[in-house]
C-alpha cells in the first residue's frame, strides 16, 4: 500500500485497504471495530507480533500509522486461541469470555432493592483499585498474548474489582469458584506468571490481579 | 479433587513441590559446601545421609516431590499447547517485561532432569542405592573425587546450574504469585529474592564443582 | 421540492393525572400488573445492549418475563455507551448545596429549551437517585472522597454539583454494571442473549409487534424471532453525519424500522454538536474523538486576528506558537465576556464554525481553532496543568503527534505551548423514535428506550444526562409501564413464526437485501455514506438555513439516486459480508438525512441543538419561538421513502414551569 498519512490511525488505514480491494471488485479484508476511542474492546489485531500493536497501552484502534516506518512490512493476524475460533479473516468469536462472566460476574441482587448509595462507606483507596481492575474491555489481548492461552488477567480483573468493594463481598467464595470453573471448562490454558498478559494489555490490568483471584480461590476452597 | 480439575489447584501443586525442590537445593548447596572446608565432615554427612530410615524417607518425599513436579509440568504444558490452539503466530514478539525464563519453563526443566539424571547415577546410584542394597561403599569425597577428575564433568554440570538458575529464577516468585501472596508491592519483591536466591544457589554450586574439578585434577592443592 | 403535509389529528402522550410531582407516584399506583405466573408466559424481544437495553433486559428477566436479547456487536458488552466519559447526573444532593429533583428537573429542562416533555423530565429527575443507588449495588465503583462517600463533579449547565463519575469511564462502568446484571439473568435463563445480531425489521401482526426479523450476521441468514412485545434501546442517528464521535457500527435501521411501519420520529432536527473534538485531519478519516469538554475550564480558544496569519497557518508556514499574545482573537472571551471559555455547548460550537467560515480556521482543512493553555500553563506551572488534564493531554498527542504541554516559543518573554487544535463534531441525537408518557411508540406494544427515543432532553441535552436517561429508561420506567400493555396479553400464548405476516416480512427484507446485492454499480458504500456526511454536515449542520435545507433535500434525492444505481458490494449474501450490512444501514441513513432536513425546515426558530440563521437575536443568540413551535414534532412515513412524511404535532403543556428566554447572560 503506498501513501498513508501518518495522522491515519491503523484502522484507517485497513479502511484504505478495503476501499482499494472493493474498487479493483475484490472483498474487503473482515476485521472487527467499533468505537475507535479504545473503550469497547471490540478491535482485535495481531500485530508485529504484539496484540494490538507495538503501542503499550492502547487499543488498535488508537494505534497511529507515525508508529510505522515508509517500506516496513507489517503482520497483521488474528487473535489465536483454542477458545477464541476464527469467524473469518481476522475476526474471531469472544463469546468464551461473555460466558465466564455470565458463570458469576456479578453481584445478586434485585433491580429497586438497593439502600441509599452513601449507605456503606468504601474506603478511596479499595473503590480506586477496584476502578483499575474494573478498567479492563474484555477485549481478549490478554488470552491472545499469552502463549498458554489463559484468560486469567481477564478473569482475575472482574474477580478483583467485586473482592475489594464490600457489595461483592457476600458471595466473592461462590463467584471466583463458578468463573474459574467456567474458563476451565471453556478450553482456556493454565496460567503460568509469565506475564505476557500484563505487559500487553491495552488498559494496563496489573498481574497482582491474578495474585489476588488466586488467593480469593485458595481461601474459598480451603473453607469449603 | 480442586487439586487436578481446576487450573489453579492444579498451579498450586506446582508451586508447592516446587518450593519444596527449592527448599532441596539450597540445602544440597549448603552441604555440598562443607565439602571445601573439610571432606570429613563431607563423609560424616554422607554417612547420616546413607541407609538410614529418615534419610530413605526424605529420599523418597523428594522423590516423590520430583515426580509430581514432572508430571504436573507436562500435563500442563499439554494443556497450554491444546489452549493455544493449532494455529500458531507467524511472527511473535518479546514484550520486554517478560522474563525469557518463563516461557521456556519446560525446556529449562527438561534440562535440568536430564542434568539430575546424570547426578543420580554419578552419585546417589553408588551411594544410597547400594547401601541399601546392602553392599559396602566408600566414603563421600570418593566419589567427589571419581566424578570431578573427569574434565567434561564441570561445563556439564555448569550448564545444568545455568538451566537450574533460569528455572528458579521464574519459578521461586512464580510459586508465591500463585498461593495467592503478591501483590503490586510484593510482586517486585518477590521477583527480586527469586533471583537473589537463585544466585546464590547457583555461586554456591559452581564454586564448589569449579573447587572439586580443581583440586581433584591436582591443579590446586589445598 | 415536496411540500410536507401537516395533519391535525390529535396525539396522545398519556400524562397522568395530578401534580407534577405526583404524576409518577399515581401512575405507578393504578396502573395494571402482571402477577407472576403470568410473566412467564409473556416475551418480550429487546434489540440493543446499551445502557437502555441491556438495563431494561435484566430488568425484566429478574421480574420473571422470558427476555430475547439483540446486539449486533460480539458482546453486549460493546454497546457505544460505553464510550460515554463524563458521568450521571442525579439528584442526590449530597454535597448539601441546594440540588433536589425539582432543581434536576428545572435545570434539564432549561437545557433543553423548553422543547422536552415536562412530566416524562420529572420522572427521569426523580427516580434519578434510584440509579445511584442501583448502581452502588451492583459494585459499580464510583469515585470516593476519602471518608469513603461518594465524590461529585460539578458540569455544564447547572449550578450544583451532581455529577457521579467513575475516572474517566463513567459510561464503561455503568454499562459493565448492566452487562452483570444481564449476565445473571442469562445465566438464569430469563434473557436469550443473541450476539452478531441485526434487527431487520419489525413483525406487526393485527397493529401489535409481534416479533422482529433479525439477520444473523455471521451466516448471512434471516432469522425470525416472536414476543408479546417488542422494545428498541438502538441508539441515535449521530452516524448520518458519517463523521461524528459515535461508533462505527452506530446506525439507525431498527429506528427507520419502526418507522417505516408508521411509528412517529419525533423531532430529529434536535442534534447535538460538542465543540471540543480533534479536527478532521484529511479525507481518510473514519470517526471523531472527543476531547473532555473540561479542557475549557483551563484552555482558552483563539484563532489568528490577522487573516495573513490563518493563511500561513493553514499552508503549514508558521505555527500557532508562533503568533504572539496581541494577533490573537479570543473570540469567545471578546463576544461573551461574562462566560468567555465557558458558554454552552451549542454556542460555542457555532461560534468556532462562524470563524472558520471567514477563513480563520487553522489547520490545513481550515476547520480548526486552537485551544491554548500557555496562559494557564504560565499562571499554575505545568504540573499542576498536567495533574489536572495530563491524561487528555497524552490522549491528544497520541493521535496528533503534538504535545500541548510542551515549550514550543517565547515571543518578548512570553512563554507559549502548544496549543491544541479542535472543532465541533455530531456527538448525540435528542430526537428519536415517538414514545408516549408509557415509553410505547405510536405503534402498539412497540417500545423504545435510551437515546432511540426521542427522550427527555429537549432540543439539548445537559452533559452527563445522556447516561441518567438510558438507565432511568431500562431500569425504573420501562419494566413498570410495558406491564400496563401486557397485562390484557396473557391470555395471548406464544407466538409462532410460521404465521403469513412472519413470511411477508421476510420476504420483503430478503428483496431489500437481494436489491442491494442486484445493483452491482461501482461505488462502495463508504463513498457514498461520506457523500452523504458532507450534505449533512454543510447543510444540515449546526447552521441551518431554508436555503441550506432545501438544497440538502434535494441532494439527498440525487445520493439516493445514487446509491440505488451504483452501489457496489463485493461477495454474497453468505455468511458474514460487511459490506452488505453496511449498505442496508446507509440506505437508513438516507432517509433519515431527509427526515432531518425536513424537521429542520419546518422548525422556523432556533433553539437547542437546532439553529436557524435567520432567526436569531443581534448578538447570534439562538432565538426561540415559543408561540408557533411549542411543540413536539412528529413525522409519520408515507408508504414509501420519495414521499415527504406527514408533520403531526403534540402540543407542550407545562404545569410545572413557565418557559424563559435564552441568553448566555442568562446562563451557568
Amino acid at each position: 500500500m503506498h501513501d498513508i498519512p501518518t495522522d491515519t490511525s491503523f484502522l484507517e488505514m485497513m479502511d484504505i485497504l478495503n476501499e482499494m480491494l472493493i474498487e479493483k471488485g475484490e472483498e474487503p479484508v473482515t476485521f472487527d471495530h467499533d468505537c475507535r476511542e479504545g473503550i469497547c474492546g471490540m478491535c482485535s489485531l495481531y500485530v508485529n507480533g504484539h496484540p494490538h500493536g507495538p503501542a503499550t497501552g492502547a487499543t488498535t484502534c488508537q494505534l497511529y500509522m507515525r508508529r510505522f516506518k515508509d517500506g516496513d512490512t507489517i503482520t497483521v493476524e488474528p487473535w489465536r486461541s483454542a477458545a477464541f475460533p476464527v469467524i473469518k479473516d481476522l475476526m474471531v468469536n469472544r463469546n468464551a469470555f461473555d460466558q465466564i462472566q455470565q458463570a458469576g460476574g456479578y453481584v445478586s441482587f434485585q433491580t429497586g432493592g438497593a439502600q441509599d448509595a452513601n449507605a456503606i462507606p468504601i474506603s478511596k483507596e479499595a473503590a480506586d483499585e477496584a476502578m483499575d481492575s474494573a478498567t479492563c474491555i474484555g477485549c481478549g489481548a490478554c488470552v491472545a498474548a499469552c502463549k498458554n492461552g489463559s484468560a486469567m488477567l481477564f478473569l482475575s480483573a472482574k474477580v478483583s474489582q467485586f473482592a475489594l468493594l464490600p457489595q461483592g463481598k457476600a458471595e466473592a467464595k461462590r463467584r471466583v469458584k463458578a468463573m474459574l470453573a467456567k474458563m476451565d471448562e471453556l478450553g482456556f490454558g493454565n496460567c503460568t506468571n509469565t506475564g505476557a498478559c500484563a505487559a500487553e494489555c491495552p488498559k494496563n490490568i496489573k498481574l497482582s490481579n491474578i495474585a489476588r483471584l488466586n488467593r480469593e480461590f485458595l481461601c474459598a476452597k480451603c473453607s469449603d | 479433587m480442586w487439586l487436578t480439575n481446576s487450573s489453579v489447584g492444579r498451579k498450586v501443586v506446582m508451586s508447592v513441590t516446587g518450593l519444596f525442590l527449592v527448599l532441596f537445593v539450597t540445602f544440597h548447596a549448603l552441604m555440598n559446601a562443607v565439602a571445601i572446608i573439610s571432606f570429613e565432615a563431607y563423609d560424616a554427612i554422607c554417612e547420616f545421609l546413607g541407609a538410614n530410615w529418615y534419610a530413605v524417607l526424605g529420599t523418597l518425599v523428594l522423590a516423590g516431590g520430583f515426580a509430581i513436579h514432572i508430571i504436573y509440568a507436562f500435563w500442563l504444558t499439554l494443556q497450554n499447547r491444546k489452549a493455544r490452539g493449532n494455529n500458531r503466530y507467524a511472527v511473535t514478539t518479546k514484550p520486554k517485561d517478560v522474563e525469557w525464563a518463563s516461557q521456556n519453563m519446560l525446556v529449562l526443566g527438561i534440562i535440568v532432569c536430564c542434568f539430575l539424571i546424570l547426578h543420580l547415577v554419578q552419585f546417589w546410584a553408588k551411594m544410597q542405592l547400594p547401601e541399601l542394597m546392602g553392599e559396602h561403599i566408600m566414603r563421600g569425597q570418593d566419589y567427589l573425587q571419581a566424578t570431578f577428575s573427569q574434565w567434561w564433568v564441570l561445563p556439564v554440570y555448569l550448564i545444568g546450574f545455568a538451566a537450574l538458575w533460569f528455572h528458579i529464577s521464574h519459578g521461586f516468585w512464580s510459586a508465591f504469585q500463585t498461593l495467592g501472596t503478591a501483590n503490586d508491592k510484593w510482586i517486585p519483591r518477590w521477583q527480586c529474592i527469586s533471583k537473589w536466591w537463585a544466585s546464590i544457589v547457583f555461586i554456591l554450586f559452581a564454586v564448589e564443582a569449579i573447587y572439586f574439578t580443581l583440586h581433584f585434577t591436582g591443579v590446586i592443592n589445598c | 421540492m415536496e411540500e410536507t403535509k401537516i395533519n391535525a389529528q390529535p396525539i396522545d402522550s398519556k400524562i397522568p393525572e395530578g401534580p407534577i410531582a405526583e404524576k409518577w407516584t399515581n401512575y405507578k399506583a393504578h396502573q395494571k400488573l402482571v402477577n407472576p405466573a403470568n410473566k412467564r408466559k409473556l416475551d418480550i424481544i429487546v434489540v440493543g445492549t446499551g445502557l437502555a437495553g441491556a438495563s431494561a433486559a435484566a430488568t425484566l428477566g429478574e421480574m420473571g418475563f422470558n427476555v430475547l436479547n439483540f446486539c449486533i456487536q460480539d458482546s453486549p458488552r460493546r454497546a457505544h455507551s460505553i464510550a460515554a466519559q463524563g458521568g450521571i447526573n442525579a439528584a442526590k444532593n449530597y454535597q448539601n448545596d441546594g440540588d433536589s429533583v425539582y432543581r434536576l428537573f428545572y435545570d434539564t429542562v432549561k437545557g433543553g429549551d423548553y422543547r422536552a416533555r415536562e412530566a416524562n423530565v420529572y420522572r427521569l429527575a426523580e427516580v434519578s437517585n434510584n440509579i445511584i443507588d442501583q448502581c452502588v449495588a451492583q459494585g459499580v465503583p464510583f469515585a470516593r472522597e476519602y471518608g469513603g462517600l461518594l465524590a461529585n463533579r460539578s458540569f455544564g449547565g447547572a449550578q450544583v454539583s451532581r455529577t457521579f463519575y467513575a475516572k474517566g469511564q463513567t459510561g464503561q462502568q455503568l454499562l459493565l454494571g448492566a452487562y452483570s446484571s444481564l449476565n445473571r439473568m442469562i445465566h438464569a435463563g430469563k434473557v436469550k442473549s443473541y450476539n452478531r445480531y441485526e434487527m431487520h425489521d419489525v413483525v406487526i401482526i393485527d397493529g401489535r409487534a409481534r416479533g422482529i426479523i433479525a439477520k444473523n450476521l455471521v451466516t448471512g441468514k434471516l432469522e425470525r424471532f416472536a414476543a408479546h412485545a417488542v422494545v428498541i434501546a438502538t441508539g441515535g442517528y449521530g452516524n448520518t453525519y458519517f463523521l461524528s464521535t459515535n461508533a462505527m457500527g452506530c446506525n439507525c435501521s431498527a429506528a427507520m424500522a419502526c418507522y417505516r411501519h408508521g411509528a412517529y420520529f419525533a423531532n430529529p432536527a434536535y442534534v447535538q454538536i460538542h465543540p471540543t473534538c480533534i479536527p478532521v485531519h484529511g479525507d481518510k478519516q473514519s470517526k471523531l474523538t472527543l476531547m473532555s469538554e473540561s479542557l475549557r475550564n483551563d484552555g482558552r480558544i483563539w484563532v489568528p486576528k490577522n487573516i495573513e496569519d490563518a493563511k500561513k497557518l493553514q499552508a503549514g508556514q508558521i505555527k500557532g506558537s508562533d503568533i504572539p499574545e496581541e494577533e490573537r482573537d479570543y473570540y469567545l472571551e471578546r463576544r461573551y465576556p461574562a462566560f468567555g471559555n465557558l458558554v454552552p455547548r451549542d454556542v460555542a460550537s457555532r461560534a468556532a464554525k462562524e470563524r472558520c467560515d471567514k477563513g480563520y480556521g487553522v489547520n490545513n482543512t481550515g476547520k480548526a481553532v486552537f485551544l491554548d493553555f500557555s496562559e494557564a500553563i504560565n499562571r499554575l506551572g505545568i504540573d499542576v496543568i498536567r495533574q489536572r488534564y495530563g491524561n487528555l493531554f497524552d490522549m491528544y498527542e497520541e493521535i496528533t503527534d503534538v504535545n500541548p504541554g510542551e515549550l514550543a516559543n517565547e515571543i518578548n518573554g512570553v512563554k507559549y505551548y502548544n496549543p491544541m487544535m479542535i472543532y465541533p463534531a455530531i456527538h448525540y441525537t435528542m430526537g428519536g423514535i415517538w414514545v408516549d408518557y408509557e415509553l410505547q411508540t405510536s405503534i402498539k406494544g412497540l417500545f423504545a428506550i435510551g437515546e432511540c427515543n426521542f427522550s427527555d432532553h429537549g432540543a439539548n441535552r445537559l452533559g452527563a444526562s445522556a447516561l441518567m436517561q438510558g438507565l432511568a429508561d431500562g431500569y425504573f420506567v420501562l419494566p413498570y409501564t410495558i406491564q400496563n400493555y401486557l397485562s390484557d396479553q396473557i391470555t395471548v400464548p406464544h407466538f409462532s413464526t410460521d404465521s403469513p405476516e412472519f413470511d411477508a416480512a421476510e420476504k420483503k427484507v430478503q428483496k431489500n437485501l437481494d436489491d442491494l446485492m442486484a445493483i452491482q454499480g461501482k461505488r462502495s458504500v463508504d463513498s457514498i455514506h461520506k457523500e452523504l456526511g458532507n450534505v449533512m454536515w454543510d447543510y444540515v449542520g449546526m447552521a441551518r438555513t431554508k436555503e441550506s435545507l432545501e438544497t440538502a433535500l434535494k441532494k439527498l434525492k440525487e445520493l439516493r439516486k445514487e446509491f440505488e444505481t451504483n452501489l457496489f458490494i463485493p461477495g454474497t449474501q453468505e455468511g458474514m459480508n460487511v459490506e452488505l450490512d453496511k449498505a442496508f444501514r446507509l440506505r437508513d441513513f438516507i432517509t433519515m438525512g431527509e427526515l432531518i432536513a425536513y424537521d429542520a425546515l419546518n422548525r422556523h426558530e432556533s433553539c437547542g441543538g437546532h439553529f436557524r440563521e435567520e432567526h436569531q437575536t443581534e448578538e447570534g443568540e439562538a432565538k426561540r419561538d415559543d408561540e408557533n413551535f411549542f411543540y413536539v414534532a412528529c413525522w409519520k412515513y408515507n408508504g414509501n421513502d420519495e414521499t415527504a412524511p406527514t408533520l403531526i404535532k403534540e402540543p407542550l403543556h407545562y404545569e410545572g414551569l413557565a418557559s424563559e428566554g435564552r441568553s448566555c447572560h442568562g446562563w451557568l
